[in-house]
């Protein structure tokens, strides 16, 4: 039996097949969760859809998450199709490619604002519309995270700073839905390619030095931080709330 | 090793697919932007591809200077007959 055998689970961040979020709700399908998986918008739609071709039971819904009313649309759709959910994975962020390279303190307050509406304040809009799905059950939420929201990860810049707001609402998200047995945690990945990466500026180097300096000595895969991401949505990890995950081949714990 | 047809082959294939083009609209001297009307995004997902398909690494300065089909053709035989020798 799967570990997540009759779970329904909404997975927002899917662009293409090298996404994060792809690889996560692949293996929570694998492990028998029934999917609403999201697109941001047609551009992605066609895309989206072939890959959910693919899994067994899977749905597709737009949402674009900075669109409150399509957070509703979503949460109505999702009512009548698979009805309830047991877990949540949030996926997303944003920043322009300007932002993503030299000095971070040139960054326009607009953009600025649009990062961390993006990249984390829609994970409390997300949990809040959808949470009246997920009552009395005893629900997963999981957001992705990355070490630049601790450290100064160059070129990483403003999203190192919406994603130390992301962890944060991770702890505050966490504190209020406890009494209702839901769980909220992130995922600390090393650096993985994909679309989102592709903007950030001297990414390869990156991936270079993991390769060369993590204590695995190599860079990590979306099937690793998938396999990650089931034990968190599944029961395996009922006690664990409030939590960031490092799933980067051990990079965290390194001075030099 | 692939020869140079193959090469030329692949990547048309899979710009065409990208891209939903007929291969035959697509010629060596075509932009991505220009003459093909592909965004940013789908430059990306391009560059992804053809690395997965050649097993490559095409990295972000090399990217900027991949403008047309052709470019993207001579890029990976030039890398291929590298690390052919390497």
């Amino acid at each position: 039996m799967g570990l997540l055998e009759g779970k329904h689970g909404l997975v927002l961040g899917v662009a293409n097949k090298w996404s994060i979020a792809w690889a996560i709700a692949r293996a929570a399908a694998e492990q028998g969760a029934r999917l609403m998986i999201t697109y941001q918008n047609e551009r992605f739609q066609k895309q989206v859809q072939s890959l959910a071709d693919t899994l067994p039971d899977a749905r597709t819904a737009p949402c674009d998450v900075a669109d409150e009313a399509q957070l509703e649309a979503l949460r109505q759709t999702v009512q009548a199709t698979i009805g309830h959910l047991d877990f949540i994975v949030h996926s997303i962020a944003y920043a322009h490619k300007d932002d993503l390279e030299g000095p971070f303190y040139p960054v326009p307050k607009d953009r600025f604002m649009a990062t961390l509406d993006i990249s984390a304040y829609s994970l409390v809009a997300v949990v809040r519309t959808l949470l009246p799905l997920m009552e009395g059950r005893s629900g997963s939420v999981l957001t992705m995270t990355y070490i630049g929201s601790e450290r100064v990860m160059p070129n990483y810049n403003v999203m190192g700073i919406a994603k130390a707001a992301l962890e944060a609402i991770v702890r505050y998200l966490a504190h209020d839905l406890g009494p209702s047995g839901i769980r909220v945690n992130a995922i600390s990945a090393g650096p993985i390619k994909t679309l989102a990466a592709s903007g950030i500026g001297d990414f390869s180097r990156i991936l270079e030095i993991y390769q060369t300096r993590s204590p695995l000595r190599r860079n990590v895969t979306q099937e690793d931080v998938a396999r990650a991401a089931v034990f968190l949505l599944s029961d395996m990890a009922s006690a664990i709330t409030g939590t960031v995950l490092y799933v980067d081949a051990g990079f965290h714990i390194m001075g030099v | 090793m692939q020869d140079h047809r193959e090469i030329e082959q692949k990547v048309v294939q899979i710009i065409a697919e990208q891209l939903d083009k007929d291969p035959t609209q697509i010629r060596m001297e075509s932009r991505f932007i220009e003459d093909l009307g592909a965004d940013s995004l789908d430059v990306m997902q391009i560059v992804m591809n053809l690395e997965e398909a050649f097993g490559i690494q095409i990295s972000e300065e090399d990217t900027e200077k991949i403008r047309t089909v052709g470019d993207a053709v001579q890029f990976i035989a030039q890398y291929m007959s590298r690390s052919a020798s390497a």
